[in-house]
């Protein structure tokens, strides 16, 4: 009978209701995009600094904050045009993270260069408590909506009557999977075709060999901090438009770490196939099995499935091969 | 000139591998102490006890804990608070099971539950490393957390979902539950957190903590050198989850009196996490030095503006508290990225020359 | 350089330390803590309520001065709504002889209640905190008046056996519970399934673990897949809003997701796409009261509070007052009890005992219409009172329904046994002793 139900009746379920799977199938989709985005926040600073950035989660939040924060306030100045206040909020936005990307490098990295991995990774930690407090001081605990409209995202749904069912594709989940999509093209293309993507790759390899070429790793660290303040802007943008801008979003970032072991922490393409894995993975199996578990697994299903990728090969998908020399 | 050695001979080698070789450190351990077990208690009103010292303790035993992995073996989990919530189920477990034993007895009982899981979650290990088994212990993290959730046994089919502690005695003295004074949770707490302390300093001082410490440094010169990976980590595993447990069966009989599992969430794994980085890895000084610094500074922090008579909003507080708090972590870590123990290291030095330069 | 920055951390530890010594509070007033979440990640439901709170207390202190003649010394205690904290908070505010605390969240509740009758500090939990507290006579210190979360869930039923034609209709329905997958969510589930048992219909649990709060998608696809007829949702913080979004993603009918009235905020409504979507209350919401006009007039509009016009009268801030309210009565009756004007945490216990708002009493206090009718005895410190559906209309919430009685007669006697069985587990629970005083 349990087996029945493990290895027959999901199937016979997916079998007898198309729709639903390739809904289940959108679905999951939709998510892995969106957990490749945060993942992607993550790789591109521990790629280039070895930081595993504890602060994504908050940057997030502060990216989102931010965003309808200025936004506000642009209205109260008496911006009448919404479309105008949203985009010119979106510009400044861009700016704070600019600026939060250099105060990082200037205040805690630098005076950090060289120390074990652990140690920065306690560095992000601070740097997250400190923008919790500033979040909450400048902007205030409430919950905001975000800009959604303001910045042209669509509303509304398409339902695709195929397969005897309807599938529904919501359009702002067709546009964040758009958006995230051109994004991690983007930066996948300018960290692999242009100069300072190449000069990225050099700090990767070896700081010191990097330095010595004339490299400078100030500047790469305040270009890869600023992008994964992009991603953390985004990522804001779409998770707050499908819930609301307030400091809960943080544990979004959570999702990101099953798909950093599955794909690998310094690879881009990784982040992206392990989004995916993960992001249809876990929809599929909380749908056609979670009820056997008594629901909710999908907390823990995740790390589960990139365990389990993990012990055939210890340094994730598109991991580079831990060599180790006595 | 203060902390001079001069003139204190050793003349076999057990005095020579002695934990504390110097009679100065002697006689300091043994004032902490002292103040620890009567001043403390004595003078400290109920706040002190209650929410300063007796998480203080707990957290650092879970601190310790954490350190033999992390900090010794250079494991690094993120499952500490998973494995002390299995701590604090078991031992709720045990009591409502047979009740005649003395509660004392199943807070460390308990750790053996803990142990168990650990070594369970422990077995990745062997493959996986660095930041890539952290993120795996996060599959216990949430596993375990779901299963305090979701199955009713473990609370005792309580309709409220939540553990709840009631009276126990020792030598008729109530030692859990409303009625027991913070003095005498505050010494039992004490008691079992310095003779666990004891035990963990004189295990990572002996043979085991040197296979330990060579696994840390190279997992792979050290086994070339004979020692057997899988049984020295799995042993790890299984001592810090111990001490984890212990810890939070304490967190619960004896300090929150009544827990649901959001107690044992990632966020408490981290927080530990953090109390044993800043207090500084490897060192079991550093983890009690983490622990105050990541859990009593912010209650400080919280307390100086109203008693300088700055009279502040009390969310606005907590705002730069949370400032204040981050900005400090990142400035010790520049100052002394090796933590709170290096410094008191340097310090020691400075003692010992002073008043010269060197 | 490091010498230096020790020196500099040594000073600021020393000024920290020297300033941490416990203050006495003054003997002429009454102290009155309020554990408040204004930071966190709750802080969206934390804000409303605090200052609710705060401003009808704040309003009695500048409109009569204080209560009996006797000010309210009001001070909040900022817990992030964090258990940690909350501890914290109660051993500060437990030496300055407080003679209520309001914890203002289940963990914290939680890890008061076996404190309060060694401490001799009543508990005001109101309509959240352990259910089977209502029962006074195993619990005579902890108050969770007007209504616990097995009332809420049963006027549920009992308005969806409205809605549907009779109780006998229900035979057959499927009925949804999106819950916290936390103690405070799985709350209803003991009474809904005894109902379910009683009236023949289906219960589905769709549990949302705290770590996944915005990311519902396969939670709402199953209910797709199973289309209950109605859902109940005991919701808080940023899973309510996300839940409402999905729904309407899937093309929920809005009007049979029925909320607790924790799920309750402005925000969870979520603007044009939540509409139709109900959450029960029993407070009404809006300024036109002449209670809300009073704290506009002494409080809002003199800047002694950091409320804005804009939230006074929202759902939260409404029930806040109301919290206040009964934390105001509980002095008024300890005062005219005890004939003390500076009442004890012994003394409002009892005042809290013979709390009764009828509907005169209502009336004089500017409440009429406000406020349910609420009577605490030494028995019963809940009352199990009525409570409405709100419904939101795209931008605010409106009263859509007449008051709904909970079926009290499964409600309580799963109280009671809750309350034995609580009272049983905790080797020592001790019997009550405290006298009982006649309803005022």
């Amino acid at each position: 009978m349990l087996l029945y139900k493990i290895f027959i009746d999901p199937f016979v379920q997916m079998g007898a209701s198309p729709d639903l799977f390739v809904q289940t199938l959108w679905e999951g989709l939709v998510a892995g995009v969106l957990y490749a985005l945060i993942a992607l926040g993550f790789v591109l600073i521990f790629k280039a600094s070895g930081v595993f950035n504890f602060a994504q989660g908050i940057m997030v939040v502060f990216g989102a904050l931010t965003l309808v924060g200025i936004y506000e306030i642009l209205v109260r100045w008496g911006i009448s045009q919404e479309n105008v206040a949203a985009f010119l909020a979106l510009g400044l936005t861009i700016g704070v993270m600019f600026l939060l990307a250099f105060a990082v490098e200037r205040i805690v990295l630098k005076p950090l260069v060289n120390q074990p991995d652990i140690i920065l990774f306690m560095a992000t930690f601070g740097l997250t408590y400190f923008l919790i407090g500033f979040g909450e001081y400048v902007f205030g605990g409430s919950s905001k909506v975000m800009i959604a409209d303001q910045l042209y995202l669509p509303k509304g749904f398409i339902d695709l009557k195929i397969l005897g069912g309807v599938v529904s594709l919501q359009k702002i989940d067709i546009a964040a999977a758009v958006i995230a999509s051109i994004m991690v093209t983007g930066l996948a293309l300018f960290f692999s075709k242009t100069r300072i993507g190449r000069a990225l790759r050099a700090v990767a390899d070896s700081h010191k060999a990097a330095l010595s070429v004339g490299i400078s790793l100030d500047q790469i660290w305040v270009i890869v901090w600023f992008a994964s303040g992009l991603v953390a802007l985004v990522t804001g943008i779409m998770w707050g438009a499908r819930s609301e801008v307030s400091f809960a979003l943080e544990v979004i970032a959570l999702r990101a770490l099953p798909v950093l072991i599955l794909g690998g922490f310094t690879s881009i393409p990784g982040a992206i196939v392990g989004g995916l894995i993960i992001g249809i993975g876990e929809k599929l199996g909380d749908f056609y099995w979670g009820a056997l578990l008594g629901r909710g697994i999908e907390s823990w299903l995740a790390y589960f499935i990139a365990l389990v990728f993990l012990l055939f090969r210890p340094q994730g998908l598109f991991g580079e091969k831990i060599i180790e020399r006595v | 000139m203060l902390y001079r050695e001069a003139g204190q001979f050793k003349t076999n080698y057990a005095s020579d591998l002695a934990v504390f070789p110097i009679l100065q450190d002697r006689m300091g351990i043994a004032a902490i102490l002292l103040v620890a077990f009567v001043a403390v208690p004595y003078f400290g009103n109920d706040f002190l006890l209650q929410a300063i010292m007796i998480p203080f303790l707990i957290f650092s035993l879970a601190t310790i804990g954490l350190n033999l992995l992390t900090g010794y073996t250079g494991l690094l989990s993120l499952g500490t608070g998973a494995f002390m919530g299995v701590g604090a189920y078991a031992c709720y477990k045990l009591e409502t099971l047979f009740p005649g034993v003395n509660i004392i007895v199943w807070i460390v009982t308990a750790g053996f539950a803990s142990a168990a899981v650990g070594v369970l979650f422990g077995l990745p290990s062997l493959r996986i490393k660095g930041f890539y088994l952290a993120i795996a212990t996060l599959a216990a993290q949430f596993f375990l957390q779901w299963c305090f959730v979701r199955i009713p046994w473990l609370f005792n089919y309580n309709t409220s979902g939540a553990i709840e502690v009631g009276t126990h005695t020792l030598f008729g003295i109530p030692i859990t539950g409303p009625n027991a004074t913070s003095t005498t949770r505050y010494l039992i707490a004490l008691s079992i957190v310095v003779v666990m302390t004891w035990f963990a300093s004189n295990l990572v001082h002996g043979r085991i903590g040197r296979m330990w410490m060579a696994v840390r440094d190279m997992d792979i010169a050290a086994e070339l050198m004979g020692i057997r990976l899988l049984p020295t980590k799995l042993l790890a595993f299984a001592v810090s989850s111990f001490y984890c447990g212990v810890a939070g069966a304490m967190l619960v009989f004896l300090w929150y009196g009544g827990a649901e599992a959001d107690v044992f969430s990632i966020n408490q794994s981290f927080f530990i996490l953090f109390m044993v980085i800043v207090g500084g890895l490897g060192s079991l000084l550093g983890s009690f030095l983490g622990a105050a610094f990541i859990f009593i500074l912010p209650i400080f922090l919280r307390y100086v503006p109203p008693h300088v008579g700055m009279s502040i909003f009390p969310a606005t507080v907590e705002h730069i508290t949370f400032m204040i708090t981050g900005g400090l972590i990142i400035f010790f870590l520049i100052v002394e990225p090796h933590g709170l123990a290096r410094l008191w290291q340097t310090a020691k030095q400075k003692l010992r020359v002073w008043p010269f330069p060197y | 350089m490091r010498m230096k920055a020790l020196i500099i951390a040594a000073a600021i530890g020393t000024v920290a330390g020297s300033a941490f010594v416990a203050t006495a509070s003054a003997e002429d007033t009454i102290y009155v803590p309020l554990f408040t979440y204004r930071t966190g990640p709750f802080a969206v439901s934390g804000i409303p309520i605090a200052n609710g709170m705060h401003d009808y207390l704040e309003m009695l202190n500048q409109r009569d001065g204080g209560i009996g003649g006797v000010k309210l010394a009001i001070e909040e205690c900022e817990t992030g709504y964090d258990t940690k904290k909350g501890v914290e908070c109660y051993e500060t505010v437990k030496d300055k002889k407080p003679v209520m605390i309001n914890p203002y969240s289940t963990g914290i509740t939680l890890q008061i209640i076996p404190k309060a009758s060694v401490d001799k500090i009543p508990v005001l939990s109101m309509a959240y905190g352990l259910s089977a507290s209502a029962n006074g006579t195993y619990f005579p210190w902890i108050f969770n008046a007007p209504a616990t979360y097995w009332d809420g869930a049963s006027v549920f039923v009992r308005y969806i056996a409205q809605k549907e034609g009779g109780v006998d209709k229900l035979k057959g329905k499927k009925i949804g519970l999106v819950h916290l997958d936390a103690p405070y969510g799985k709350e209803p589930i003991p009474v809904l399934e005894a109902l379910a048992k009683d009236y023949g219909f289906e219960l589905v649990l769709y549990p949302v673990p705290a770590a996944e709060m915005l990311n519902q998608s396969s939670l709402w696809l199953n209910v797709r897949r199973d289309k209950p007829d109605w859902i109940y949702m005991q919701g808080f913080g940023a899973m309510n809003p996300t839940a409402v979004k999905e729904a309407a993603k899937i093309g929920y009918p809005m009007d049979h997701l029925i909320g607790v009235w924790w799920a309750g905020n402005e925000a969870d409504g979520v603007g044009a796409e939540g509409k139709g979507y109900q959450s029960l209350s029993f407070t009404n919401i809006g300024t036109n009261f002449p209670v809300i006009q009073d704290i506009m007039k002494h409080v809002v509009s003199k800047g002694k509070t950091q409320t804005t016009k804009d939230e006074v009268g929202l759902n939260f801030y409404n029930r806040a007052v109301y919290n206040a309210i009964l934390i105001a009565e509980g002095i008024r009756n300890a005062q005219k009890l005890t004939g003390k004007k500076v009442v004890t945490g012994e003394d409002v216990r009892r005042g809290l005992e013979t709390i009764n708002l009828t509907e005169a009493r209502l009336k004089e206090i500017g409440a009429s219409d406000f406020a349910p009718i609420t009577r605490v005895t030494c028995e019963d410190h809940n009352g199990h009172n009525d409570a409405f559906l709100v419904q939101w209309d795209g931008a605010k919430w409106n009263k859509a329904s007449e008051n709904i009685k909970p079926i009290t007669d499964k409600v309580i006697p799963l109280a009671d046994a809750a309350a034995k069985d609580y009272a049983e587990k905790n080797a020592g629970w001790p019997k009550r002793t405290e006298a009982c005083d006649k309803s005022s």
